[in-house]
């Protein structure tokens, strides 16, 4: 009965957020296991058994993200009564959000507060009083939703995207203009005025798109990673940046074994130092900086600290490694270390390298300069100043939306397409634009033609 | 005197003769009350019909079998077809008619109806028992018995007539206004509001200097409404001319102003915002130097003109002085004045989706009582309330359109679950699936529900089936068709299209915006031959299929969930406070509004989407 408007599919984090030893994923609707299977690397999934769990590999293009298990039920027999995928990946916050941007790409929607046990009711698997149990949660989140809205505009956001709602509006209502008042005495915008209109609204949603990653980071802290050679020192800077005991910390190369995930503070920027100890394995050998493993941390990573030991790193170690970092096309400081036993007159053999900052880990020197230069490393000062940012899920995914309608738009007008038909691209705009304004209806277009427009004879 | 009727219409203007057709021709026992016959179906504004959105109302209420296509192509003098350059949803047809030849052939229809009873005389109570309408009390006393009666009073309620700082009672001018049925609707506890709208002086044709005027004729090809071939088109038309206002005008009119009821304050009743007089655009626009105005006669024979765009009321000699200022009208002489007129209306949030008033049963509202505007607003709603009220009384089917079906589903829909602030007007922005309701497809749309109702003919349906199958035996033929580059890249190249480098099909090719089928078939004999063997309408019908099938689509699939959410039916008195979940706002708007589906509850503000997650798992599974 329900089927004909449960026609997508809806994606959400099914464990806690934060930090754990896994998190899944959760997918729900006919089009899960085809989703999955596009992105999945292992079994292919539209033909695999029901129940069954599968290894493999979740893959953006060429990069890695995880590797995962997933596991299939295909309805009815499942929580919601149709197809469900789980994604079993590692617990951090940031693998699971990069697998849900990247489901959500491929066709799945961000799921709404309550939904998938909304929909296990609707299918009927519930009976009523667990289902007033779900109306609470809907009630509760979408008053929560609307104050954590609120807090979640960062800068400028919400009148940034009122002024797009606006702009936008200015536009559909010209459009609209054409379509019923033809007949009118007005002037009526040509369509170079139009398109150029379409371009810069466009403009500002790539922008907020773009600083969706930005946002993330400055919302969720930047995930940064600490690599360099066993025994340059990467625990006890740990150690010393977090001004507390967490990492065991010895003289014997590859003691850092436990999972470590930590955070700084500098100047409310938060940095989120992750899985460290995960490249153990990997960086015995600092050639192995190249191998796919370790790319695949660090690909994690929106900033990589790059430590060495002054004392025993040679120039020629230094250069090769520094072409490797490179080639991550991530932010990257290199540092070096432990200039506490060392004579400064020595640093001579690395001052071919530009921007290298020299500390001591131990004896807490060059430890403030070093955090300036983190935040200059990620380009804090013009995130500040000038922009807003898109820090929430639904927002980004309905700010896609909207702009996938404009290209729509603007291919139409190089078409030369009727403007009927526009004014569904736009129409198409106006709604996903909505899901973050509120909604956009037709008083909204003609209040603003009307009192822009001399109308009627 | 009188038999129990099954339904009495009150008022013979748009919606009370269509819907007195409707339920007289589907069987019911009518009558219709009117307060002067020979003013039945009196344009009492413009004399057109039609027009963007309005147009497109038109062919739906042929398509369904009513009177207003038929009667409109029976009377026009013009006819044209409004944003052909547009794409095919825009296309409105619209025509100037003559206005007492329009009033006499709607009488002329009336009197072919046989069991459909007149009675002239004003209607000033309704008999009501036991909550149900019972019949209608008349000025003269006379109680008449019936089981449905449809309201269909237009501006004769209450009617106050202003012009300068005079005013009157009156329905129109000249026209008494009808007293009584507000008060006792009141007093029933029904809601009701005033509203305000006017009309520009007529004049002397043969004052006028048209020379100095543009003139608009008819299209070289003109069309028509009506689906059914017993009407023509038009052999010869008549033109309609253009002139503007100055700031002459302007100051002329200016000096009127204190003496405009508008301003003076003495008019409370709210106006169209689309139609305004034109010393609301002066005032309101005052960088605009000039004001269109459209000279239109009322007919074939008569000299009378409609000064279209110059609506007033301003004292009558400030009115003929600002006209004589006008190029072309400067020897003018004034048939009469232009005026305002206040109204009352009840808001439609009381009605039904049927047009069924929530409080009293078999009471039906239709037209401008509703708080619409336009000719073609107030006969759909009488097309409606005269079917509904036939079903009612004979224990029938209700008849609502949906969104995605009509523009008549989408004004009623709207007047229901928004209301209306000012009077309300169709544009073809307010459907969400304006792709579907054209013009072109009303038959395809609504013939069969139309015929079902048996207001539709046998041969209406079996016409509309052929030319459905028509069109899709084109379509399937020009989906065969394959072009050589060098026979299609001349007709690409002269339609600013993109060559192709090898054999393409015609479908694809016919789907780019600039490119279409005339071209190829001038270049192609064998396209030429093909198209040749269908009837005009069927190739329209299939080149719109071919061109717009991705958009057509797309509402489409829009439209299949809406419907889903229509389907699910809410109990009016379902009791919302025992939802504490819902917030206060949608409690509050669902207890007053009453919606009988979800999708209508989804359409009232201040309903949310979580309110409507909310009450579907009320309502269960």
């Amino acid at each position: 009965m329900y089927t004909a408007f449960i026609s997508d599919t809806i994606v959400a984090l099914a464990t806690p957020p934060g930090v754990g030893a896994i998190a899944v994923l959760r997918l729900s609707g006919p089009q899960a296991i085809a989703i999955t299977d596009q992105v999945f690397q292992g079994k292919k999934l539209t033909d695999a058994p029901s129940h069954r769990a599968y290894v493999g590999f979740i893959v953006d293009g060429d990069r890695s993200l995880d590797e995962v298990v997933v596991t299939l039920f295909r309805g009815p027999k499942s929580f919601t009564k149709e197809d469900v995928v789980e994604i079993s990946c590692h617990g951090s916050p940031y693998i699971a959000r990069e697998i849900a941007q990247l489901l959500i790409r491929q066709g799945a929607r961000p799921s709404k507060p309550g939904e998938f046990t909304q929909r296990a009711y609707l299918n009927g698997r519930f009976d009523l009083a667990q289902a007033e149990a779900v109306a609470d949660l809907i009630a509760s989140d979408s008053l929560a939703s609307h104050q954590m809205a609120l807090q979640q505009m960062r800068g400028g956001f919400s009148k940034e995207i009122q002024q797009l709602r606006t702009q936008l509006i200015h536009f559909a209502s010209l459009i609209e203009l054409e379509l019923d008042f033809s007949e009118e005495d007005v002037e009526f915008a040509d369509r170079t005025q139009l398109r150029q209109l379409v371009v810069e609204i466009k403009r500002v949603i790539d922008r907020l798109v773009q600083s969706f990653a930005l946002g993330n980071v400055l919302k969720n802290g930047v995930p940064t990673v600490i690599v360099g050679k066993p025994n340059a020192g990467k625990s006890t800077l740990l150690n010393t940046l977090l001004q507390e005991d967490k990492a065991i910390v010895s003289e014997i190369p590859g003691t850092t074994r436990d999972f470590i995930e930590d955070e700084l503070t500098v100047e409310g920027v938060t940095f989120r130092f992750i899985d460290t100890a995960g490249l153990r394995e990997t960086v015995d050998k600092i050639e192995a900086i190249g191998v796919q493993r370790t790319r695949e941390k660090m690909s994690q990573a929106a900033l990589i600290l790059y430590l060495f030991d002054v004392n025993t790193t040679s120039e020629k170690e230094l250069i090769r490694d520094l072409e490797e970092l490179k080639s991550l096309e991530i932010p990257y400081l290199i540092v070096g270390n432990k200039v506490d036993t060392f004579e400064e007159v020595q640093l001579e053999k690395f001052h071919n390298f530009d921007g290298i900052i020299y500390i001591s880990a131990k004896r807490e020197n060059g430890i403030e300069e070093m955090k300036q230069r983190l935040l200059e490393t990620i380009n804090y000062e013009s995130l500040r100043n000038n922009d807003t940012l898109v820090s929430n899920l639904r927002h980004y995914d309905s700010l896609r939306e909207t702009r996938a309608a404009l290209e729509e738009v603007l291919t139409g007008m190089d078409a030369r397409l009727p403007g009927d038909l526009l004014a569904q691209h736009i129409r198409q705009a106006l709604f996903h634009l909505g899901s973050i304004t509120g909604e956009v209806n037709t008083e909204d277009l003609l209040d603003n033609i009307f009192s822009k427009f001399c109308i009627g004879k | 005197m009188f038999p129990e009727y099954d339904v009495i219409v009150v008022g013979a203007g748009h919606a009370g003769c269509e819907a007195a057709a409707a339920a007289a021709t589907m069987g019911s026992r009518v009558l219709l009350c009117t307060m002067n016959m020979q003013t039945i179906a009196q344009m009492s504004c413009n004399p057109a019909m039609g027009g963007v959105a309005k147009g497109q109302i038109v062919r739906e209420i042929d398509a369904l079998g009513g009177l207003s296509g038929i009667i409109t192509d029976k009377s026009m003098i013009q006819f044209r077809m409004l944003n052909r350059s547009k794409g095919p949803a825009m296309w409105s047809p619209r025509a100037q008619s003559d206005r007492m030849l329009f009033a006499w052939e709607w009488r002329l229809a009336l009197e072919r109806i046989p069991n459909l009873d007149i009675w002239q005389e004003m209607v000033s109570g309704l008999v009501i028992k036991d909550g149900r309408i019972a019949g209608v009390r008349t000025g003269l006393g006379i109680e008449i018995p019936g089981k449905a009666v449809v309201l269909t009073n237009g501006t004769f309620l209450n009617g106050i007539i202003h012009i300068g700082q005079k005013q009157f009672g009156g329905g129109r001018t000249g026209e008494k206004a009808a007293t009584g049925i507000t008060e006792q609707l009141i007093e029933l506890g029904f809601e009701s509001g005033r509203m305000k709208t006017g009309t520009p002086p007529r004049v002397d044709g043969r004052s006028l200097d048209y020379s100095k005027m543009e003139e608009q004729a008819g299209d070289d090809n003109p069309e028509k409404f009506s689906f059914d071939p017993q009407t023509k088109p038009l052999t010869q038309q008549r033109s309609c001319f253009i002139t503007y206002t100055n700031t002459a005008v302007h100051e002329t009119l200016k000096e009127g102003f204190d003496r405009s009821p508008m301003f003076t304050g003495r008019i409370k009743g709210l106006g169209p915002r689309y139609c305004p007089s034109v010393e609301d655009k002066i005032n309101r626009f005052a960088d605009k130097e000039r004001h269109q105005i459209f000279v239109e006669p009322e007919g074939w024979d008569t000299v009378e003109i409609y000064v279209n765009g110059f609506s007033t009321s301003l004292p009558e000699d400030v009115q003929y002085k600002a006209l004589t200022k006008i190029p072309g009208f400067e020897n003018v002489r004034m048939y009469r004045p232009g005026y305002a007129i206040e109204y009352d209306f009840f808001p439609p949030t009381q009605l039904q989706l049927t047009l069924e008033t929530k409080l009293v049963q078999n009471l039906f509202f239709a037209g401008q009582i509703n708080g619409t505007t336009g000719y073609e607003e107030a006969a759909c709603q009488g097309l409606m309330a005269g079917i509904n009220a036939h079903q009612n009384v004979h224990g029938k089917e209700a008849v609502i359109l949906k969104r995605s079906e009509a523009y008549i589903g989408v004004l009623i829909d709207d007047l229901v679950n928004k209301g209306t602030e000012e009077p309300y007007r169709m544009f073809t922005s307010r459907a969400e699936y304006r792709i579907l309701l054209r013009q072109d497809n009303a038959d395809i749309r609504l013939t069969g529900i139309g015929h079902q109702l048996g207001l539709a003919s046998d041969d209406r349906l079996h016409r509309m089936q052929q030319k459905v199958k028509g069109a899709q035996e084109l379509v399937e033929k020009l989906k065969e068709i394959r072009v050589a580059p060098d026979i299609a890249n001349p007709v690409l190249e002269a339609n600013d299209s993109a060559a192709i480098r090898e054999r393409s099909g015609l479908y694809q090719l016919l789907k780019r915006p600039t490119v279409t089928l005339e071209h190829f078939a001038a270049a192609v004999p064998e396209i030429k031959s093909t198209v040749a063997a269908y009837e005009q309408e069927m190739v329209e019908q299939a080149l719109i299929e071919v061109k717009y099938r991705d958009y057509i689509d797309k509402e489409e699939q829009m439209a299949k969930k809406m419907i889903a959410l229509e389907n699910l039916s809410l109990n009016p008195n379902f009791n919302y406070d025992s939802i504490p979940t819902l917030s206060i706002e949608a409690r509050e708007k669902l207890k007053r509004m009453k919606p009988q589906t979800l999708g209508q509850a989804s359409r009232i503000s201040g309903v949310n989407p979580s309110d409507i997650s909310i009450l579907m798992i009320y309502l269960g599974r």
